[in-house]
C-alpha cells in the first residue's frame, strides 16, 4: 500500500502524522498545555499590581505588557519541543527518515504554535478588556499577535534545537533566544502604538508579516541543521 | 591561493605562521595607536558644536566597528566551518567571541560616556543602542553557548549556527540611524560618500580605525595560538614544543 504511494504523498503523509502524533500528545499532557497560559495570565496580572493599576498607565502599556507575557510564556514552553522526543529517542528516528528535517521541524514548530501560541491569542480580547485597550487597540494587537507568535514559536526552535541535549538547557535558551525576539517585540508593540495615535499600521504590519515570511524559510534549516549536532553526540 | 586555504585546515601550520606575524601586528597595532591616539587626543582641532567631548570618538567609533566586523567574521568562520570542516575556524570563533564582547562593551560604554555631555543622559532607548546592546547579548549566548556543551567540536558546530543566524541583526545595526529618526547622529564614515569631517579629525580617525583592527589580529592570533595548543596537547608536535623549549 505505502510502496505504491508517489513521493509526493509519501512526504504529506508523514508530515500530517507528525502533526496529528504532536497534538495528540501535547492534550495528553493537559498541563504543559495549561501551564503557558496561566504563567500568560499570572505575567500580565503582575503589571497592574506591580507597576500601576491606573487606566492610563494600562491604556498606554497593556500592548507592551501583553507582548512581553506572550514572549516569556512562548519560552517556557519552547523547551519541551522537542527533548520529550529526544529523550524516547524518536527523534532520532525522524533524523534517520528519509524525508527532510527541515520540513518535519517546521510541522513540529507549527503543532508547537496551536498549542501555545493559539491560546495566548484566544485569551488577549479578555486581558485586552481587563487593560483598558480600546476596541481597535485589541484588534491591532491581535493582528500583531498572530503574525508574530509564529515568528517567537521559528526563532525558538532553534535554541531549542541547540540545547536540547543540554541538562541546563531551559536557562540557556532564553540567552540564546532573546535578544533575537527583540525585534520582534519593537514592531509587535510598535503597531499598537501607531493604532492609538492614528498613524497607518499597513507599514508595520508588512515588517512583520515579512519577518514571519524569513522565519518560515530560514529558522526550519537552521533548526534541522542544530538538531543533527544536538543528535550526533 | 588554494594551498593557503588547504593549509589553513592544519593547526600546526598556522601556529607556526602566526608565530611569526605576531610581532609585526604588535608592533604595527601599537604604533598606530599610539599616532591615532596622540593626533586625535592633543592635536586635532577642537569641534565647534561639542568642544573637546568629541574626541572620545577616536575609541568610540573603532570599537563600534571591530565590535560589527569581529561578529560577521565569526559568522563567515562558522560557515566555513561547517561547510569544510576546518579545525581552525571552530578554533578561531571561540577565540574571537570574548574579544568582540569586549570591543561591544567598550562601544556602549565610550558612547554612554560620550552621551552624558552631549544628550544629557548616559542612556537612551534608542535604535542604535538597542540594537548594539542586543549584539552584546548575542556575544554572551555564543559564549554561554560554548561553555554548556562539553564536546569542543559540537560546541564549535552550534556556535557556528548560532553565529549564522545572529547575523541578522548586523544590517538593523547599520541601518538603525537611517531606519529610525533617533537620537543618535548618522554614520561617521560611509564608503560611497566624501567625509563630511575635517582632514585633522577624520585621519586620525582612520588611523585609530586600522590600529583597532591590528590590534584585534593580534588579540585573536594570541587567542587562538592558546587555544591551539590547548586542543592539540596530546599530538605530538605540542609535546615536542612544550619540551622542546622552541617557539
Amino acid at each position: 500500500m505505502h510502496l505504491k504511494q508517489g513521493p509526493q504523498n509519501a512526504i504529506r503523509s508523514v508530515l500530517l502524522s507528525v502533526l496529528k502524533r504532536d497534538l495528540i500528545l501535547a492534550f495528553r499532557r493537559r498541563q504543559d498545555l495549561i501551564n503557558p497560559i496561566v504563567f500568560f495570565l499570572m505575567v500580565v496580572t503582575l503589571f497592574p499590581l506591580g507597576v500601576s493599576p491606573e487606566k492610563s498607565f494600562l491604556q498606554q502599556s497593556g500592548a507592551g505588557i501583553v507582548w512581553v507575557a506572550a514572549l516569556l510564556a512562548t519560552l517556557l514552553s519552547l523547551d519541551s519541543l522537542f527533548r520529550a522526543d529526544f529523550e524516547d529517542g524518536s527523534l532520532e528516528q525522524l533524523a534517520l527518515s528519509p524525508h527532510p528535517l527541515f520540513l518535519i521541524v517546521l510541522v513540529k514548530v507549527f503543532a508547537h504554535w496551536i498549542v501555545t501560541g493559539v491560546p495566548l491569542l484566544l485569551f488577549t480580547p479578555v486581558l485586552g478588556i481587563m487593560l483598558h485597550l480600546n476596541g481597535e487597540q485589541i484588534y491591532t494587537l491581535m493582528l500583531t499577535l498572530l503574525l508574530g507568535t509564529p515568528v517567537l514559536s521559528l526563532i525558538g526552535s532553534i535554541g531549542a534545537a541547540l540545547t536540547v541535549g543540554l541538562r541546563v538547557g531551559g536557562v540557556l535558551i532564553t540567552l540564546l533566544i532573546l535578544p533575537l525576539y527583540i525585534p520582534v517585540l519593537i514592531f509587535g508593540t510598535g503597531t499598537v502604538e501607531a493604532v492609538s495615535s492614528g498613524v497607518a499600521v499597513t507599514g508595520h504590519l508588512s515588517i512583520l508579516a515579512a519577518m514571519l515570511a524569513f522565519a518560515v524559510v530560514m529558522s526550519p534549516v537552521a533548526a534541522s541543521a542544530a538538531l543533527r549536532i544536538s543528535l550526533s553526540s | 591561493m588554494w594551498s593557503f586555504f588547504h593549509k589553513l585546515g592544519s593547526p600546526k601550520w598556522f601556529y607556526d605562521i602566526s608565530g611569526r606575524w605576531l610581532p609585526w601586528f604588535a608592533v604595527v597595532a601599537a604604533a598606530l595607536l599610539l599616532w591615532g591616539g596622540a593626533w586625535g587626543l592633543l592635536y586635532a582641532p577642537v569641534d565647534y558644536l561639542q568642544g573637546n567631548s568629541y574626541r572620545i570618538i577616536f575609541i568610540h567609533v573603532p570599537a563600534a566597528f571591530l565590535a560589527q566586523s569581529c561578529y560577521i567574521m565569526m559568522a563567515v568562520a562558522g560557515g566555513i566551518g561547517l561547510i569544510w570542516k576546518m579545525k581552525l575556524t571552530d578554533v578561531f570563533l571561540k577565540a574571537v567571541a570574548p574579544v568582540g564582547a569586549s570591543f561591544t562593551f567598550l562601544a556602549l560604554f565610550t558612547g554612554a560616556v560620550w552621551g552624558k555631555p552631549t544628550w544629557g543622559t548616559w542612556w537612551v532607548w534608542d535604535a542604535r543602542l538597542t540594537s548594539m546592546l542586543i549584539l552584546f547579548f548575542l556575544y554572551l549566548g555564543i559564549m554561554a553557548l560554548y561553555s554548556a556543551i562539553d564536546d569542543s567540536q559540537l560546541a564549535a558546530k552550534a556556535c557556528a549556527i548560532l553565529a549564522l543566524v545572529g547575523v541578522v541583526n548586523i544590517p538593523i545595526i547599520k541601518y538603525s540611524v537611517e531606519f529610525w529618526n533617533t537620537l543618535h547622529q548618522p554614520a561617521t564614515l560611509k564608503l560611497t560618500e566624501k567625509p563630511s569631517m575635517h582632514p585633522d579629525m577624520l585621519i586620525p580617525l582612520l588611523i585609530m580605525i586600522l590600529g583597532f583592527y591590528c590590534l584585534f589580529a593580534v588579540l585573536a592570533i594570541m587567542r587562538t595560538r592558546n587555544e591551539i595548543l590547548e586542543r592539540e596537547s596530546r599530538t605530538s608536535w605540542v609535546r615536542a614544543l612544550v619540551s622542546g623549549g622552541g617557539r
